[in-house]
């Protein structure tokens, strides 16, 4: 696996909340969502299909989303998909705990230049 | 989806996964394409960036997985794999696990069913049994250690207790039902009120005896049991208010107790009130036993404190009557000695359930050492492989788990066959247990039984395996693949495991033997002993009762009881015919008192007890009980009321010396009843069983002058007739028997029909059962011994195949060779039985209670079965050993 240098690890939960964030939007298969995710962070996060496809099924085992065979761009067979009702649900709360994180973490940041 | 249905719908998911991966990487080899990459570039680099796809595809395969129960569902289908490869070690494992653990599984059932299961009564732990002590009654105290509660005693306890919530007391007995079918006697239950109501077990139907029911005038009413219930009346509820007559009395049927419910330990077929008469009671009558139900957070200590106290209530309130002394029983010293009623439900055959269940369980790890010892011996030809996987990374847990695994699952499948092994000892030993086996009909394969089994199959197999994988998995310091060789270092370093296991099962073996020589020895002793009687075998015996209700004076009682000997000596075959009030060994005890001799001055207030017993002429002449001087009663001096009696040897050794000096001698039982001259003198019988001592015993005529009113005759009613016949025990002849009987009265029911033999040998159950359970457990040690010194001594033959041909080579002589393996496994016997003697010096002292006639330490038997378990070592070793004779030095060198 090619590691890039550039991009550190991401902290735990926060690709399930991207992925979750990314499926809001529509619905889409595995190569669109990375593309997705890169496009939108400007290439600052780029997310490695090894973590990517294990964490889809661990998500679609919590219900929090579901698959369904469909084509791809290129019309391909392919899996999309789609967030469930269980998904948004907890997209929202970890959201909620996410932005609560942040305003700490910046908060110890502003602390510790002044 | 539940987890269960995922289980099975995995696939499709890994399809899914497959088929997302796939167009993934098609994708971005378009894409790359698309920058100009050609196709084979692009593929190449796609794989690159995206990673190993097998892993991440079993990376995301694992999401659905239980990932460590499938990790060990494999390596159990290694196991599975492998045990097929080699019945023969699977089979033989599996079928010595089987043996250990049925047979400790059966013991285990019983010992839970007897001595940990809670008695079948409500908040059993209240319950406690009335024990009294006397050790200053001599005579009864050497030969019954406790002393039965009088009726005043009860009435006395019952009213002023401060610690019982209720209390009653109890006597066995029979009664004859007549008027239903045949006449029947049947056991019955004398209780007092109070029986019911400590005891907490509610009716079936109907309800318990009440207060009311025991009014000696009232017409008193019965219960039935649960058997007696369904063997009479086919089990009909409508059966509650039906009349029935109890010893010709009519009695209404208050209700039915439910199935399984004893009195205390007494399987009754009628609980019928005792009827106790405040008015008529006296001090003595020590006939019943007492139970009571403590008051919630009273002590047992209290409680006996409590009961002491109204000891001296009891001997100011009641007498023996006018002009005796009512602190006379202050000289018994009587003191109360309650214990949990669970005590004297499974008493005296504790010490036997723990030592066989001691036994069996040395018997297991004997049968886990020679398991071990083939694991061991497997192990050794896996060492290279087990060598190698180490080297290729699999982790000593790992490695460690795939052996233990193979070891508990050999362990699960003899459990699994244990239990069908246990199940069919079970039935066995509730039909040749011992009669006296308390709760023998509560004995069951329970849920406590089966959890003993799994606990048992899993730790035997982690114990068995452990051994194997201590040895064998190889340290993270570094494989030994080369270590793996033949190399003599190695493999005297294996020996050493094997031999520390032979060691310890000579040991074992040894000490079991022992107790079972021990057992044996006992028993033979107990065989010597004269009993009293001779050819039980041929010695019928059964008993009859002749209520009063049904003859009313003594006189026609004797002449019935007469004319059915007559009639029973009439029979083919019969060559003698007698009756007693109690026959040896079957527990009944007519009654106890002292006796005054004429011209002694009773010394003390404290003169011995007596066993009284009452026997008819002829008696001891069929029961084979032998006159040591003067002669038997005759029918003419019984119907005269001559007033003669009989004495055993002891006691007229004790009173005057010798059994010649004691004829013509008088006594009597009460100042004022006319004294009795001996006429006979009859050798001792040891009434209680024959390693009980014989008490001192007056045999009395049976019809005498009534001891409490001198005008009328007393007889007694319940006696046991003794035929003496070599048809005895044949149903034909006790048909014969009971026409006999019913000729005379057919209203005379027989009960107890029994040969001697068979009264004799239960007697002997408790012993018999010991020595067959350790007989067996001893064989078993010793053939698995013996199997493994075998297994050691051939092992280290072939193992050595390469040594004894340089030996040979240089000129060894073959006799030397076999010594030398004979050699090593006579110190291994020898070590083992070393420390064999040791462990059973020690452990015998907790047999001491079951032997009898020998010592815990009896030099014979700790000779012999050394010297006879060393032989068998030596030829065990001797035979394998044999084998290095056929080792051709030239092909043994070669091989390598």
């Amino acid at each position: 696996m090619a590691k890039n240098p550039e991009h550190r690890d991401l902290f735990p939960g926060a690709l399930e909340i991207m992925i979750l964030q990314s499926l809001k939007l529509k619905p889409m298969h595995g190569y669109a969502l990375v593309k997705h995710i890169k496009q939108v962070s400007d290439d600052l996060l780029q997310v490695e299909e090894g973590s990517l496809y294990p964490a889809l099924q661990r998500m679609l085992k919590e219900g929090w989303l579901e698959a369904q065979a469909g084509t791809s761009t290129k019309g391909r067979p392919t899996r999309i998909y789609r967030l469930t009702a269980a998904g948004i649900h907890h997209l929202e709360s970890e959201v909620v705990s996410f932005e609560r994180m942040f305003a700490g973490f910046a908060r110890v940041l502003a602390a510790a230049k002044a | 989806m539940s987890r269960f249905s995922r289980f099975f719908f995995r696939n499709r998911r890994y399809d899914d996964i497959s088929v997302s991966i796939q167009e993934h990487i098609d994708e971005r080899v378009d894409e790359l394409m698309e920058v100009g990459m050609s196709r084979e570039v692009a593929e190449r680099t796609a794989r690159r960036d995206f990673g190993n796809v097998t892993l991440l595809r079993e990376r995301s395969h694992e999401v659905w997985q239980w990932q460590r129960l499938e990790s060990l569902l494999v390596d159990l289908k290694h196991v599975f794999r492998r045990l097929r490869r080699s019945p023969g070690f699977a089979i033989t494992v599996v079928l010595t696990l089987a043996i250990g653990i049925g047979a400790n599984t059966a013991v285990f059932s019983v010992l839970n069913s007897v001595l940990l299961r809670p008695l079948p009564y409500p908040e059993p732990e209240q319950l406690v049994s009335l024990h009294l002590n006397a050790p200053g009654a001599p005579g009864l105290a050497e030969f019954r250690k406790e002393l039965r509660l009088s009726a005043s005693m009860y009435l006395t306890f019952a009213s002023h207790n401060r610690v019982f919530q209720s209390v009653g007391v109890w006597s066995s007995n029979t009664a004859s039902i007549t008027g239903l079918a045949e006449p029947e006697q049947v056991n019955t239950a004398m209780i007092s009120s109070g029986i019911l109501e400590t005891l907490g077990v509610p009716a079936l139907h109907g309800q318990w005896l009440t207060e009311s029911d025991q009014d000696p005038h009232g017409l008193g009413r019965v219960m039935l049991s649960y058997g007696y219930w369904q063997r009479r009346f086919g089990g009909d509820p409508g059966v509650v208010g039906r009349t029935i007559s109890v010893d010709s009395q009519p009695r209404v049927i208050a209700g039915v107790m439910p199935r399984g419910f004893k009195v205390v330990n007494y399987d009754f077929d009628l609980l019928v009130p005792a009827g106790l008469d405040p008015v008529k009671e006296h001090l003595a009558g020590f006939m019943y036993h007492g139970i009571a139900r403590l008051r919630p957070g009273v002590a047992i200590s209290q409680a006996n404190a409590d009961v002491a106290g109204l000891l001296n209530v009891w001997m100011d309130s009641w007498t023996n009557g006018a002009g005796s002394d009512p602190h006379w029983y202050l000289n018994w010293k009587i003191t109360p000695a309650l214990e949990p009623l669970k005590e004297t439900v499974v008493g005296s055959i504790q010490t036997v359930l723990w030592v066989v269940m001691a036994t069996i369980g040395v018997v297991m790890l004997i049968a886990c050492t020679n398991v071990a010892n083939l694991l061991l011996v497997r192990a050794d030809g896996r060492q290279q492989e087990l060598a190698v996987r180490s080297a290729l990374g699999a982790g000593r847990w790992r490695i460690a788990r795939g052996l233990l695994l193979e070891s508990v699952t050999l362990g699960l499948l003899g459990g699994t066959a244990g239990v069908a092994v246990a199940y069919a000892g079970l039935r066995l030993l509730t039909t040749i247990g011992p009669g006296e086996l308390p709760r023998l009909s509560e004995i069951s394969l329970d849920g406590w039984s089966v959890a003993f089994t799994l606990v048992l199959s899993v730790l035997s197999g982690l114990f068995f395996g452990a051994i194997p994988v201590f040895r064998y998995v190889p340290s993270r310091q570094g494989p030994t693949l080369l270590g793996a060789m033949r190399t003599a270092s190695v493999s005297r370093e294996r020996q050493r495991g094997r031999n520390v296991l032979v060691v310890a099962q000579v040991a074992m073996a040894l000490v079991l033997l022992i107790g079972a020589v021990l057992m044996i020895r006992t028993f033979l002793a107990m065989r010597n002993v004269d009993p009293g009687f001779s050819d039980p075998a041929s010695l019928q015996v059964m008993r009859l009762s002749i209520p009063e209700t049904l003859v009313h004076d003594s006189m026609p009682v004797v002449r019935i009881q007469n004319s059915i000997l007559d009639k029973l000596a009439a029979i083919g075959g019969v060559s003698s015919t007698g009756f007693v009030a109690s026959v040896p060994m079957s527990g009944a005890e007519p009654s106890w008192d002292e006796i005054l001799i004429e011209g002694k001055q009773n010394e003390s207030d404290n003169a011995p007890m007596r066993l009284y017993n009452y026997v008819s002429p002829g008696y001891f002449h069929t029961a084979g009980t032998r006159f040591v001087a003067g002669r038997d009663f005759t029918w003419a001096e019984i119907y005269n009321v001559r007033p003669i009696g009989i004495l055993s040897e002891s006691l007229a050794r004790e009173l005057w010396g010798s059994p010649q000096a004691a004829i013509g001698k008088r006594f009597h039982e009460f100042s004022g009843q006319p004294w009795h001259e001996v006429v006979g003198v009859v050798q001792d019988v040891r009434e209680n069983g024959v390693d009980q001592v014989s008490p001192a015993t007056v045999y009395w005529p049976s019809l005498m002058n009534d001891v409490t009113a001198s005008d009328k005759l007393g007889v007694w009613r319940t006696m046991y007739f003794a035929i003496r016949s070599n048809r005895a025990g044949r149903q034909d002849f006790i048909n014969e028997m009971q026409q006999a009987v019913w000729s005379v009265n057919s209203n005379l029911p027989v009960a107890e029909v029994s040969t001697m033999q068979d009264i004799y040998s239960g007697s002997m159950a408790r012993t018999s059962f010991t020595l067959v359970m350790l007989a067996i457990a001893g064989t078993m040690a010793f053939a698995l011994g013996i199997l493994g010194i075998y297994g050691v001594i051939s092992y280290a033959v072939s193992q050595r195949t390469r040594e004894i041909g340089i030996r040979m080579a240089l000129g060894a002589k073959k006799s030397e060779l076999v010594w030398m393996f004979v050699r090593s496994a006579l110190v291994l016997t020898g070590v083992g039985t070393a420390i064999g003697l040791g462990a059973a010096a020690a452990l015998m002292q907790l047999m001491r209670t079951l032997l009898f006639g020998i010592s815990p330490l009896d030099p014979v038997t700790f000779l012999a079965v050394p010297v006879a378990l060393v032989a068998a070592a030596v030829l065990a070793s001797y035979l394998p050993a044999l084998r290095t004779s056929a080792v051709d030095p030239v092909e043994a060198l070669r091989a390598e």
